[in-house]
């Protein structure tokens, strides 16, 4: 029996037993509108194809009709779980191609900031992670009790809560107010116990350990050949992180460590945002000892009808779900050429065919969950 | 080895924790951070922001800031910002709007529009209770709606507000020096034309 007859992509029905589904876009578990047309046979995925673009809202072409600057809000609206690290990975693009310096200080608050969106990302999966294995309710209420905090933080620092428009080409928008550094390093202080909590909660769960363990393994070569970065790269064991590789920003002097899997099951890929929210705490705890004082913005560059020379830039940075990158064209004009987002949660779902093939139709919401994606960036 | 089941129980004990504690957490603080809604207010932090407004001093008509320059509608990412210059009795433009309308329904609250305006005339408000039922009626905001005064600008960001009026007022004093020096100047200049004027006259 097909399920869908007419909306699946496949050609009919191939032996008895198979079974068509069209998974999502309304499905809780698919984090947005993603969808999967899946073949079963009884309950063993035999075939999965994606089916992306029901969240497209014309991101990129945006942009082209619109001044540098004018592009900086939408950017937030890329990846909403962790706006301002778009925001940074478009004003260094723009900084690459127009070879703007940013000041210290800024640099110090972009990393401050950057760490805590990491931890507030991966906060959130540990909960949509649980939700997804079916445990609503608990984890995930955790999980969102502790991003409102660091949402709070946001909020006094910028003036919003998720759309920051946080970042300029050259540092950032304003400074920290008064009493905030102070407020965010008692936070941070706390998170930890948060994480303590977390971990009693979940990692000697056994049920958690039998959903998660030995499911949609993916060996690290695979992992390099489709592209994949981030968390999901490193949970197969590769070590690769854009923090070290390219050395951005503040990041070389700040000493942390890179964790990696071993088996890259989903089990790797869910402790591995436990542990890199522990390094995120140790990075903020230097940053927050280090900051400079001084200008957080480069009183040279003109925000307001920003005209960068002519030429072609790729700026990237390691954002809390992998590489996110900006690839922008400019004539010389007000609007870019070109630009060109490569979203992070796009190329790790390439390889989603991969890891699900033979395991159960549930197990299908537990990968996908591992990978973390965010429809805003997958459409775009 | 641990005993099956134990890491089950385990976090079964945080739940409890984590339930009775929220029961003995009024202030907020750790447990239980939901707010009763309409009952409850949040307490706004003073940088929170939501959809622009314009800011008058003293009378609304007269004291309006915006001199209709169309900076922040060129400059609006989503454009939803729409302004006419008013003309006065002989058809002239004058340096104020017409018309000035916001869709909130569009607005994005990025506040690019008052990072632009060189003026210091537009302003982010912090209201959220802007639900209605028709979109043209009630969600266009026109000038009338937009104009507050700058008193309620200096009541929501006081911060904001102090370094703004410290920019104006020191714009303002350099201005009235300019003036004066160059009235000064002019004096002494008219004085000097004088004095030649009134110098020859004992040698004639």
């Amino acid at each position: 029996m097909s399920f869908h007859p007419h909306t699946s992509s496949f050609n009919g029905v191939q032996g008895a037993g198979a079974l068509d589904v069209s998974l999502g876009p309304q499905h809780p578990s698919t984090h947005g509108v993603f969808r999967m047309n899946v073949r079963m046979e009884g309950e063993t995925i035999t075939k999965l194809q994606p089916v992306f673009g029901y969240l497209h809202r014309n991101h990129e072409k945006i942009a082209e009709a619109n001044s540098w600057l004018g592009s900086m809000p939408y950017t937030d609206r890329l990846d909403y779980i962790c706006p301002i690290t778009n925001n940074w990975a478009y004003a260094r693009a723009v900084e690459q191609l127009a070879g703007i310096e940013v000041p210290e200080r800024a640099e110090y608050i972009r990393v401050i900031v950057g760490e805590l969106t990491r931890l507030q990302n991966h906060t959130v999966f540990l909960g949509f992670i649980l939700a997804d294995m079916g445990a609503w309710g608990s984890a995930l209420m955790y999980a969102f009790r502790e991003r409102e905090k660091i949402l709070d933080l946001f909020e006094w620092l910028t003036g919003a809560r998720m759309m920051v428009n946080y970042m300029r080409f050259g540092g950032v928008r304003c400074d920290l107010p008064v009493g905030w550094l102070e407020k965010a390093r008692a936070y941070v202080e706390t998170y930890p116990a948060f994480l303590d909590e977390m971990e009693r909660l979940l990692t000697g769960n056994e049920i958690l350990l039998a959903r998660l363990q030995g499911v949609g393994i993916l060996s690290g070569e695979r992992a390099i050949n489709g592209g994949l970065s981030g968390p999901v790269l490193r949970a197969s064991g590769v070590d690769y992180d854009i923090r070290k590789v390219d050395a951005y920003g503040v990041y070389p002097r700040l000493s942390f460590r890179i964790p990696r899997g071993t088996v890259g099951d989903c089990y790797d890929r869910f402790m591995i945002r436990l542990l890199e929210a522990r390094e995120s705490i140790r990075i903020l705890q230097q940053a927050f000892a280090q900051i400079p004082a001084g200008p957080t913005l480069n009183p040279a560059v003109k925000q307001r009808g920003f005209k960068p020379p002519a030429g072609e830039a790729y700026g990237r940075i390691e954002g809390p779900k992998g590489e996110l990158g900006f690839h922008l064209i400019s004539q010389g004009g007000e609007k870019p050429y070109r630009y060109h987002v490569r979203p992070p949660s796009l190329i790790n779902l390439t390889l989603l065919e991969e890891m699900c093939l033979g395991t159960k139709i549930a197990d299908v919401m537990v990968i996908l969950g591992s990978i973390d994606i965010v429809l805003g960036e997958v459409d775009r | 080895m641990n005993l099956p089941g134990s890491g089950i129980l385990k976090g079964m004990a945080v739940t409890a924790v984590n339930f009775i504690g929220s029961f003995f957490d009024r202030a907020h603080a750790k447990r239980l951070i939901t707010e009763q809604y309409p009952e409850e207010r949040p307490i706004l932090v003073e940088t929170s922001r939501s959809f622009p407004f314009l800011v008058f001093d003293g009378d609304p008509e007269k004291g309006i800031r915006c001199t209709a320059c169309k900076i922040c509608e060129k400059e609006c990412p989503p454009q939803c910002i729409s302004i006419v210059k008013a003309k006065d009795a002989n058809g002239k433009p004058i340096l104020r709007p017409q018309i000035f309308d916001i869709d909130i329904s569009v607005c994005m609250g990025c506040q690019i529009c008052v990072e632009v305006c060189p003026f210091e005339s537009i302003r982010m408000d912090n209201i959220y209770e802007v639900s209605a039922y028709d979109r043209f009626g009630t969600l266009v905001l026109h000038k009338d709606q937009l104009l507050k005064s700058n008193e309620y600008y200096r009541q929501i960001h006081p911060t904001e507000a102090a370094q703004t009026d410290a920019r104006i007022e020191a714009v303002r004093v350099k201005k009235a020096a300019a003036k004066a020096a160059s009235a000064k100047a002019a004096a002494a200049k008219a004085a000097a034309a004088q004095a030649a004027q009134t110098q020859p006259e004992p040698a004639a």
